[in-house]
């Protein structure tokens, strides 16, 4: 569990994260989703206590990060998979972590099995490719076994073998029961891993929801529908309340009205239809519907 | 290959993190750092370059001293101190020592391991306090070992053309120690340094200045000034307890060196501070 209260941080005269509240819950995976710069990966390293927040608080299990007894049994995290010391090999980084909190030698091996580094632990991890640097940041997160997760941008620089290996890591590990945080500035991404996603705009909360729930409440339910008396279906379909468009391939674009109401209606005055259609906006479109206005940096007009 | 797209459960059978095996200690912190320093090449490069230099590079300035003593080179001065002269080389060695020194800190900026470090131990006064404690144990150990071959390997070669000393005689055992001890607090102060500027470039420049460049600005100064100046400088200060000879306008030895590690002390005690303060 992991919950943020009106965490806010500045720096200087910029606002990186505006007043955010927050609960990241067990046994799921939730995406926190925005564009870059919207402060996701400031948020992550307040809740690392890394950065102190400026105003508000972020807990994990209850308590500050840094009153952790034994933080990475608590709370295992990948923020940059670059963050390691180049001339140290995979096996002695791995070292290093479990031995700052008193875990046996046994662990490394395990998580480097984990990860599929075994045979390639002794490695300098200056030698990595980018692929197996976020492997071993992904290691690092897992050494304390931790009921707690969290990853900024896994998957990049992954081939596609490794994204899928990825996701089936989140996934697993929030059926074992796990909190699973994941970054990432892909919606479609998400659209795979998450089941509830945060997003968040220039600091800010947009959206704190299940994917499923994001879809429905956000695609604002358009039907497309093509029938052999246009003219009389949009009729009764006004007249119940729904809204109707011209559809630009032939038919009605229908809003406000659920497509089961429009089979109904047809049947009810007799006309025969031919297509019926839900129009899902896919979660790309809605995420970037809710974040054109809090891209930090976004393509003006061309004149 | 299957076993990179299988997972393999994280924790197989076992307790699913909800709470901590044991408390993290400050003994865990310090084994962690211990493997941090041992991991890396550079360190032992670093230690066998400071050995080279205090050992090798001072049994030739011992020579030489020896063989500029026995034609009268040295009467003018008035001094002969032999201990003193087997220990001239450890003046270059200690760059080595405290460039290691800054660089067991500033490495972790450099890298971004330091995200990891205090993710990982997010007691900032105890991370630093064991990093601090690891490196001066082992700069204390190279010092220790370098002073005492130093001094054993100068004696040899001084006594060959002149007047040599040995560790019975009054105060030389004390400068031998001295001189290792001196060595390592030099390597404390120079972590010091790096945790508080943070970067590999500026530490290094800020020990080297408050090792040579300044106390050489020093001298230029008109003597009323640059003699009180040069008995509290820290690191000359502190280079008394290895000398057995004591100089004008210079401190005792205990006394010289009580106001380096006070100094040192206030160094990492200010960096404790900002490094609590500061982001990682």
């Amino acid at each position: 569990m992991i919950e943020a209260q009106h965490l806010t941080k500045r720096y200087g005269a910029t606002t990186a994260v505006d007043d955010l509240s927050f609960r990241i819950t067990p046994g799921q995976v939730t995406g926190f989703l925005g564009p870059n710069g919207a402060g996701k990966t400031t948020t992550m390293r307040m809740i690392l206590g890394l950065d102190r927040p400026t105003g508000g608080s972020v807990t994990v299990n209850g308590r500050l990060y840094r009153d952790l007894a034994a933080p990475i049994t608590e709370v295992g995290a990948l923020l940059d998979a670059k963050a390691v010391h180049g001339g140290r090999s995979a096996r002695n980084h791995l070292r290093v972590i479990a031995a700052s909190n008193g875990l046996p030698e046994s662990r490394v091996d395990e998580v480097l099995r984990i990860v599929g580094l075994h045979d390639v632990a002794s490695r300098r991890a200056g030698a990595y490719s980018l692929g197996m640097g976020q492997r071993l940041g992904i290691a690092a997160a897992l050494v304390g076994d931790p009921g707690i997760l969290m990853f900024d941008e896994p998957v990049n620089g992954l081939d596609p073998e490794g994204i899928v290996w990825v996701r089936t890591l989140m996934r697993s590990l929030a059926a074992e029961g796990r909190t699973v945080l994941v970054s990432s500035h892909l919606m479609s991404e998400m659209a795979l891993t998450a089941d509830h996603l945060i997003v968040i705009g220039k600091g800010r909360l947009i959206a704190d929801a299940g994917v499923q729930e994001f879809l429905d409440r956000d695609s604002a339910l358009s039907v497309l529908v093509r029938s052999r008396d246009n003219e009389r279906l949009a009729q009764q379909i006004t007249g119940a309340g729904g809204a109707v468009v011209p559809a630009v391939a032939g038919g009605l674009q229908v809003t406000g009205m659920a497509s089961g109401t429009i089979g109904e209606l047809a049947l009810a005055a007799g006309i025969v239809v031919e297509e019926l259609v839900p129009q899902r906006a896919s979660l790309e479109e809605v995420f970037m519907e809710m974040t054109k206005d809090s891209v930090e940096y976004s393509t003006g007009e061309v004149a | 290959m299957s076993t990179i797209t299988d997972p393999v459960p994280v924790s197989p059978g076992q307790r699913r993190g909800t709470a901590p095996a044991r408390p993290a200690t400050f003994g865990d912190a310090v084994r962690s750092e211990w493997i941090k320093l041992t991991s890396v090449r550079s360190t032992w490069i670093t230690l066998l370059v400071a050995l080279v230099l205090g050992v090798g590079f001072g049994t030739l300035i011992s020579y030489l001293s020896g063989s500029h003593h026995a034609t009268g080179g040295f009467g003018h001065h008035g001094i002969w101190d032999p201990t003193s002269v087997s220990f001239r080389a450890i003046v270059i060695a200690q760059l080595a020592i405290a460039v290691l020194g800054v660089l067991v800190v500033t490495s972790e900026y450099g890298t971004g391991m330091i995200r990891v470090s205090l993710a990982v131990t997010p007691r900032r006064t105890r991370f630093l306090l064991s990093k601090a404690l690891v490196y001066t144990a082992v700069a204390l150990v190279v010092g220790e070992v370098m002073a005492f071959a130093a001094f054993l390997a100068g004696q040899a070669v001084i006594g060959l053309n002149a007047p040599s000393t040995t560790l019975g005689a009054p105060d030389v055992l004390r400068a031998v120690i001295g001189a290792g001890l001196y060595l390592a607090v030099i390597g404390l102060l120079a972590s010091a340094i790096g945790a508080l500027v943070r970067n590999t470039a500026a530490g290094i420049s800020a020990i080297v200045a408050l090792l040579f460049v300044l106390p050489g600005v020093v001298q230029a100064l008109p003597s009323s000034w640059a003699n009180p100046i040069t008995e509290f400088w820290p690191t000359q200060a502190g280079s008394q307890v290895f000398a057995v000879v004591r100089g004008a306008h210079t401190l005792a030895a205990w006394s010289g060196f009580g106001v380096l590690v006070a100094f040192t002390i206030l160094v990492l005690a200010v960096a404790d501070v900002t490094l609590r303060r500061r982001d990682a």
